[in-house]
């Protein structure tokens, strides 16, 4: 019997197949993951034990925040082909008589959620930076005189009739203003949508009963 | 550990010194940070995710159709005022005025021995039906896709013609947080029939009466 002859290097591992593996899964996660756009609110959503998850696009996301603010927002996921925000705005300049300029379209393209009047989109989409953009969140109209709101859906629903419509109120919003967004989507025949909660874990046996 | 060794600069001297091993480049930390991204992309493409819960509510009736509101079957119906600050009041049957006596009122919170007994005790029968095939498929007893099993769910709620149908009315300064609540109970209990609709003068009066009776004799 021989003797066995130790290597006196360390054994060294080939790790190219392993850093190529991982690259490729790196660079798959990294293109389908969807960065989440900075919200103009923070909201606390409520939990249930609801596990359906949000649509990725074609969603229309109406925010209540804390202080009864109304936020609206159109989402067409990563696909930005159908300029479908651009087409909107257009839409509601038309209906309120208003022009802008195809930079501004674009620039509103890239924008999130907002709570402002009409009047004053203008100088929202011409703000330098995204903290003069959340100074200018005063409300969005929607009382019977002058319902934004209720022409934001409308005009998106004429773009896309599919929309989804998800509601994501704050905790502690009141459920009055809750309850006013709840009729005007009525008004604009929407009648099933989401509410976006957190998931919370319950277990009940029919032994507490 | 990170070593790189290097090719060492032999054109100095004129000689060329051939090299014995192809050159080694030690790929630890590149893999570490490779790895670190991944679980970083991973972990967030997964959990960003916020979760939904679908309403459907029903059509609001046209007003030039005047649509009578269907009938509840007194037996079967089960009002739920939230009056806010995690409270709930509930009570049996309707409240009619104009047929004495008004229904007692019992107050709840919602926690698992409040609003959630109540309304197991009332389902039961649903309830465990629908436990019992949703433990037959984790068992492996009964085999169904999801959409089967949701299928075979909303059945039994159309069908279902003992348990509570939830009137749920949200008095003054209720926070949305309650209705959530409330909503999400429905939806654990598996209530079958249940409705959002407006608080009335009869009930707005019922509880006042209520509240004020109870902070009356809370203090003896």
């Amino acid at each position: 019997m021989g003797k066995i002859k130790m290597s006196k290097k360390p054994p060294r591992i080939d790790m190219t197949p392993m850093v190529d593996l991982f690259f490729l899964l790196l660079i798959f996660f990294i293109l389908t993951a969807t960065f989440r756009q900075p919200e103009a609110v923070q909201v606390d959503t409520p939990s249930s034990v609801s596990e359906t998850t949000t649509p990725e696009k074609h969603v229309i996301t109406i925010t209540v925040s804390k202080d009864n603010m109304v936020f609206f927002n159109v989402d067409n996921g990563i696909d930005t082909s159908e300029h479908l925000r651009g087409n909107i705005l257009r839409a509601m300049a038309y209906q309120y008589q208003m022009k802008f300029t195809p930079e501004e379209v674009k620039k509103f393209e890239g924008l999130s959620s907002f709570s402002l009047p009409m009047d004053k989109m203008k100088a929202f989409i011409n703000a330098k930076s995204t903290e003069e953009r959340d100074a200018m969140h005063t409300g969005m109209p929607m009382d019977s005189t002058d319902n934004q709101l209720l022409y934001w859906v409308r005009i998106s629903r004429q773009y896309y009739n599919d929309f989804q419509v998800a509601l994501k109120g704050d905790k502690d919003a009141d459920y009055k203003k809750i309850k006013k967004v709840i009729d005007i989507l009525q008004e604009n025949n929407i009648n099933k949508f989401s509410l976006t909660t957190s998931l919370e874990a319950v277990d009940i046996s029919l032994e507490n009963i | 550990m990170a070593e790189i060794i290097q090719n060492e600069g032999g054109k100095q001297k004129g000689k060329r010194r051939s090299k014995r091993h192809s050159t080694h480049i030690d790929m630890t930390p590149m893999v570490d940070l490779a790895c670190l991204l991944l679980t970083f992309f991973m972990l967030t493409t997964a959990f960003s995710k916020a979760k939904v819960m679908d309403i459907v509510l029903p059509e609001p009736p046209k007003k030039e159709e005047n649509v009578k509101p269907p009938e509840i079957d007194t037996s079967r119906a089960l009002n739920i005022v939230l009056i806010g600050d995690d409270k709930v009041i509930w009570y049996n049957g309707l409240a009619n005025p104009s047929k004495p006596p008004l229904p007692a009122l019992h107050e709840t919170d919602f926690s698992d021995e409040g609003i959630r007994r109540v309304l197991l005790r009332r389902n039961k029968e649903l309830f465990t039906k629908i436990e019992q095939m949703n433990e037959d498929v984790v068992t492996g007893k009964l085999e169904l896709s999801r959409d089967t099993l949701s299928a075979r769910k909303n059945k039994f709620k159309r069908q279902d013609k003992k348990g509570p149908v939830v009137l749920i009315k949200a008095g003054e300064n209720v926070k949305y947080k309650n209705v959530v609540d409330i909503l999400d109970e429905m939806s654990i209990t598996n209530i079958a029939v249940y409705a959002l609709v407006d608080i009335n003068d009869v009930e707005k009066k019922m509880i006042a009466d209520f509240l004020a009776k109870q902070s009356g004799t809370a203090p003896k």
